[in-house]
């Protein structure tokens, strides 16, 4: 039969030499193989105790940000959730009631917001989505758990304390910080108040 | 009969009949858009200026063109008469002008807006307009004004079609909705802040164009993506009481009209219909609503999965045969 590459060897089966018989020069390669590799850099690291430098660009862990008073900038448009190729998001909408102004940001809010992080992707999708500037992807490692359900992250570990700002300006472009300066934009802000 | 050549395709439609109806008769893409104009309201369109064509040739006897462009839901054709609607790069850059005017005092609030992914505004936005606004000033706003426990009236969202005044007018028995003021300040009210109850007027929520008259009960509960739309029909006395359910899980979240392929709706409902009836055992479900693919509500919706009835004993007996025939 002809074969389809010309890459087979045909296999000999030669009598091995005395030197290959002892397997000791063998043997000494091998160590020294190993004994190396024992000096060489190690590839790995001990995390948590060291950690790799992110990329700028890294997404992981998302966020969802409030406005610089401290209101909630989510208004649950559910645009992020269809936008989600896994499906990873749902969110469940409520109207603000007066006296609610400081804690949302606008007269609709999601009252509940989970994102199931076993479903998801870390596309990157939603923030694209998001016309509110509300959900950012960070450069947080999603933490490991014994059970299915406490990777659902529902608001409590999604919205970022007010104490406790969550950088994201890495991942505002200069195009998307530019936009926010055009007056043509003012309108947004109108609206909040 | 007067014979017109809309974009090319000649057709001959009874006298009378208005450029948009004739257009309309053949369908597709010669279609002009209408936020303003409402087949079933008598009186409405010329307002919103969405339609707008060319006649490039007015009519067999006298086959100048209109100095104008003229909208074209209430120009009556004439014979000869030849029209140009996305043929024409004059047609298309006044509709961008148009869309850009609607959009001016329109707060752009889609993100909170339960109209977003199905309203008329959007649709046009995104086909005719621009990407950005050139408006720089401050935005028109109107004080919030409560209409009643049904209905939820976003004045500041209004682009002024008179549709629902013309639904209160038409369908219901007195008049207790109309447009008040001019001008820039001209805005829809009740007269008196009196709360419309009459058994129609639910239906000014399915012919408000955009997100200005919705619907209290459905306020915020989902996003219209995510329910399902159902063909159902119950018996009332009212109405003919076919509707669309929008469902999410097996909760009826909001009850609105059938709309055709122009967003008008097949036939008026009545409040009770709309409003009261929120239980599927209330309802016969006929079947998933046909959407649009282009819509954002086709969204994982199936028309056809859920009538494919497999006969699994059927299928069974058709491949032991197989197999024993070898």
């Amino acid at each position: 039969m002809q074969s389809l590459t010309n890459r087979s060897k045909v296999v000999e089966r030669k009598e091995m030499t005395l030197a290959e018989r002892l397997y000791l020069p063998a043997i000494v390669n091998g160590m020294v193989i190993t004994i190396k590799h024992l000096f060489k850099k190690k590839t790995t690291i001990s995390y948590p105790e060291v950690q790799r430098e992110f990329s700028d660009i890294y997404r992981g862990h998302h966020v969802l940000k409030r406005d610089d008073d401290g209101a909630e900038r989510c208004t649950a448009c559910g645009l992020c959730a269809v936008s989600c190729p896994a499906e990873a998001i749902t969110m469940v909408a409520a109207e603000r009631k007066p006296g609610e102004e400081k804690l949302y940001r606008e007269e609709k809010y999601a009252s509940t917001y989970e994102i199931n992080m076993l479903r998801c992707i870390f596309c990157g999708l939603c923030e694209e989505a998001c016309p509110k500037e509300a959900i950012f992807l960070t450069d947080r490692i999603v933490p490991s758990n014994f059970e299915r359900g406490g990777f659902v992250f529902g608001k409590d570990k999604l919205v970022e304390k007010v104490d406790l700002r969550i950088d994201v300006s890495k991942r505002q472009t200069k195009s998307v910080l530019e936009f926010k300066t055009h007056k043509q934009y003012s309108h947004n802000k109108l609206i909040n108040k | 009969m007067a014979k017109v050549t809309i974009d090319g395709l000649e057709m001959e439609v009874p006298d009378g009949t208005s450029i948009l109806n004739a257009a309309r008769m053949v369908g597709g893409d010669i279609v002009p858009p209408a936020m303003c104009y409402y087949s079933k309201l008598k009186g409405s369109g010329g307002k919103c200026r969405t339609c707008l064509v060319k006649v490039s040739q007015g009519s067999a006897k006298d086959p100048r063109p209109m100095p104008k462009l003229v909208p074209s839901c209430s120009t009556t054709v004439q014979d000869g008469m030849v029209v140009e609607n996305i043929t024409s790069l004059d047609v298309l850059e006044a509709r961008k002008g148009v869309v850009e005017f609607l959009l001016i005092n329109h707060p752009l609030d889609c993100p909170v807006c339960d109209q977003a992914g199905e309203c008329d505004l959007q649709n046009l936005g995104y086909k005719h307009g621009l990407a950005k606004t050139r408006y720089e000033e401050e935005r028109r706003t109107f004080e919030k004004a409560d209409i009643g426990d049904n209905i939820k009236l976003h004045m500041n969202r209004c682009i002024l079609c008179y549709r629902c005044t013309y639904v209160a007018d038409q369908l219901t028995d007195c008049r207790s909705h109309g447009v008040i003021n001019r001008g820039d300040h001209a805005e829809i009210s009740t007269y008196i802040s009196k709360a419309i109850d009459n058994d129609f007027s639910g239906n000014m929520i399915d012919v408000c164009p955009v997100g200005a008259l919705t619907d209290k009960t459905f306020r915020f509960s989902s996003r219209v993506w995510f329910t399902k739309p159902m063909d159902a029909h119950r018996d009332c006395k009212k109405c003919s009481g076919k509707v669309v359910l929008w469902e999410k899980g097996n909760e009826v979240l909001r009850v609105t009209g059938r709309k055709d392929k122009y967003g008008e709706l097949e036939e008026f409902i009545c409040n009770e219909c709309r409003f009261e009836k929120k239980n599927t055992s209330d309802w016969v479900i006929e079947g998933p609503r046909h959407i649009d693919k282009h819509s954002v509500i086709s969204q994982n919706h199936y028309e056809l999965l859920n009538n494919i009835k497999v006969d699994i004993v059927k299928y069974q007996k058709q491949v032991a045969e197989r197999v024993n025939k070898g």
